[in-house]
């Protein structure tokens, strides 16, 4: 199998990646709303989070949100209490969703939309447990936490770009690995997978753990961004559903679908969503529906349609 | 007061049974989870609220008004959306998709018609008088939806076990294509399945005001987990399974917030995961889930 293209130093789908993250890099130059660009390069490893286990193994993360919150949190609180520098703070937060991660590696016993209903009430008890009153000395409960001291614009952009650039090195591993072809056959059919030889627990759960990771690098180098926030800000079920729902716009399972979904989405949201959030909450909906009923598979099934091989 | 604590508990787990039965009953019929569940109840809730600002409706009399507007409103969302999608690749998880986005529709537009305030019925619609049970005093208003949520859960229970439609639902539950088979017409009675569903989501929304705080447009997700959590504890598939759930979690709901009050709310969660880690097939089930 041709897992590395010919011609190119890079696995296929490898230069758009580059491509992308070097966008990033130069845009702030010449654009002056760091915030949405900050923004977007989140939403856009957030998505290619989801494509990792979603796309790649079909279990539906709603509640992915929990690993971005807890990562936030745990680089935050590495930050005011060990007093870590704010990089080795990231990787801190990383650990502590991966950590949840294991703790919750029991629900990808259930399947379909039970895992999904049942991730969004994990997210939700680490939700309430970090924002209990009763934990205010360790967490500081409802009332948020402040990194004044370690605030740095650039610095946690910088970061942001580095976790963009590793979410579509994960992606792009997957779509050119046998991991990845394994996860698609568990998606597909778990027990011939098994059947073929796939360990399909250990599999899946690397993909479980890897997303999380993914969520948990970005959810601290969000926390180290804006330096002010509040539980209900990085637990918001929101940031799952747009993860969510801009890569499934996209298509599943491929390195560009998710770029093109987050793109063009949350450049709509930016465009009609903050003035007017229900107008835009309405066009998500129809999107929403018209997707299931005619592009199950998302933009990118159009060009598979017509013999385009997407990355 | 534990006696206090375990008559409000059956109160409200009658409540709650009547939030989630009707989401029991439609997965039981179409094998699908409806996420805007929560959000027909709030539908509701605003119908209730209408009415009672509009012409002093007491929102016990709204119900027939309820019932006749969501079983249509079922009954239109079936034959728009439910065929073509239960013959899809993967019904389950991409009907689960399109509701997730109806509720995204019907939480927008909610805003966009009654903007983003709170509301509420004043408890008083009932009488001011506190009503006396079993020498424990609570507001008339959880009375009053307590006997309300019975009598709707007795209705469901000679719909399905007293009826010849219902004889058919239970057909359709049990096996779509064997009913398909024996001559029972699928589509109707899974439609008017979908249809008094949403019907008992609304009738609940019209009590709500008084049992889960004030109407709001964005209250559906948070309902649709408490009834998913109901309906789990329960039994899946099986409605009446929800008395017990209800029951469940009603009592549980009380007791935590009157020892634990600051962690009460993330019960229905943490019975959701325990349920479905340990027992998924609920309380009551008897089938074991493959895989």
């Amino acid at each position: 199998m041709d897992y590395w293209a010919k011609g190119c130093g890079l696995p296929r789908g490898g230069w758009y990646s580059v491509g992308v993250v070097a966008l990033f890099i130069v845009l702030p130059f010449v654009y002056g709303n760091h915030d949405l660009l900050f923004n977007m390069m989140m939403y856009l490893a957030l998505a290619q989070g989801i494509n990792v286990l979603f796309g790649f193994t079909g279990y539906l993360p709603f509640g992915y949100v929990g690993f971005f919150g807890s990562g936030a949190y745990g680089a935050s609180l590495a930050v005011l209490l060990l007093h870590l520098p704010p990089v080795l703070a990231l990787l801190v937060g990383a650990v502590i969703a991966v950590l949840l991660a294991l703790l919750l590696a029991p629900l990808l016993r259930l399947s379909g939309a039970y895992f999904a209903i049942a991730s969004l009430a994990a997210s939700e008890v680490v939700y309430y447990i970090v924002s209990n009153p009763h934990l205010e000395s360790l967490t500081q409960g409802p009332y948020g936490i402040s990194l004044a001291r370690a605030y740095d614009a650039d610095a946690s952009y910088a970061a942001m770009v580095v976790v963009l650039a590793l979410a579509f090195g994960v992606v792009v591993y997957l779509r050119n690995s046998h991991l990845g072809l394994a996860l698609q056959a568990i998606r597909e059919e778990p027990v011939s997978a098994e059947f073929a030889g796939v360990n399909v627990v250990r599999e899946r759960t690397c993909a479980w753990l890897l997303s999380a990771a993914l969520a948990g690098l970005a959810g601290g180098t969000y926390a180290w961004h804006v330096s002010v926030f509040y539980p209900k800000s990085v637990f918001d079920l929101n940031i799952s559903v747009f993860a969510i729902v801009f890569t499934l716009f996209g298509g599943v399972a491929t390195l560009l679908g998710p770029i093109v979904g987050t793109l063009l989405l949350y450049g709509l949201y930016n465009w009609i969503g903050i003035s007017q959030p229900e107008y835009f909450q309405l066009v998500f909906g129809i999107v929403i529906v018209m997707l299931v009923l005619f592009l199950p598979n998302g933009l990118a099934s159009l060009l598979r349609r017509v013999n385009v091989h997407v990355p | 007061m534990i006696a206090y604590t375990l008559l409000a508990g059956l109160l409200f787990g009658l409540y709650f049974s009547l939030v989630a039965v009707g989401l029991n009953l439609v997965f039981g019929v179409m094998r699908l989870i409806n996420l805007a569940h929560g959000d027909f109840l709030m539908l509701g809730a605003f119908l209730a609220y209408g009415l009672y600002t509009a012409a002093g409706v007491n929102p016990v009399y709204a119900i027939p008004a309820e019932i006749v507007a969501f079983v249509l409103a079922g009954i239109a969302l079936y034959y728009a959306v439910v065929p073509r999608l239960l013959s899809s690749r993967d019904p389950e998880m991409l009907s689960f998709i399109l509701l997730f986005g109806l509720s995204q529709i019907i939480e927008a537009l909610a805003v966009i018609a009654f903007g983003n305030d709170q509301r509420a019925i004043p408890a008083t619609v009932f009488g001011a008088r506190p009503v006396t049970v079993f020498g424990q005093t609570f507001p008339a208003a959880w009375v009053v939806s307590g006997v309300v949520s019975a009598a709707a859960i007795l209705a469901v229970y000679l719909y399905l076990y007293r009826s010849r439609l219902g004889y058919a639902t239970r057909a359709v539950m049990a096996s779509r294509d064997e009913a398909a088979s024996t001559g029972i017409n699928v589509h109707r009675v899974s439609a008017i399945a979908l249809g008094v569903g949403l019907a008992l989501a609304a009738v609940a929304g019209a009590f709500s005001p008084f049992m889960l705080g004030s109407i709001e447009p964005d209250m559906g997700i948070r309902i649709t987990t408490v009834s998913f959590a109901v309906i789990v504890i329960g039994s899946l598939g099986n409605p009446l399974g929800t008395v017990l759930g209800g029951l469940v979690y009603g009592l549980g709901l009380m007791l935590m917030e009157t020892y634990f009050p600051s962690w009460a709310d993330m019960l229905p969660y943490v019975l959701l995961i325990l349920i479905l880690l340990i027992r998924p097939s609920g309380l009551l089930g008897q089938r074991v889930r493959l895989a």
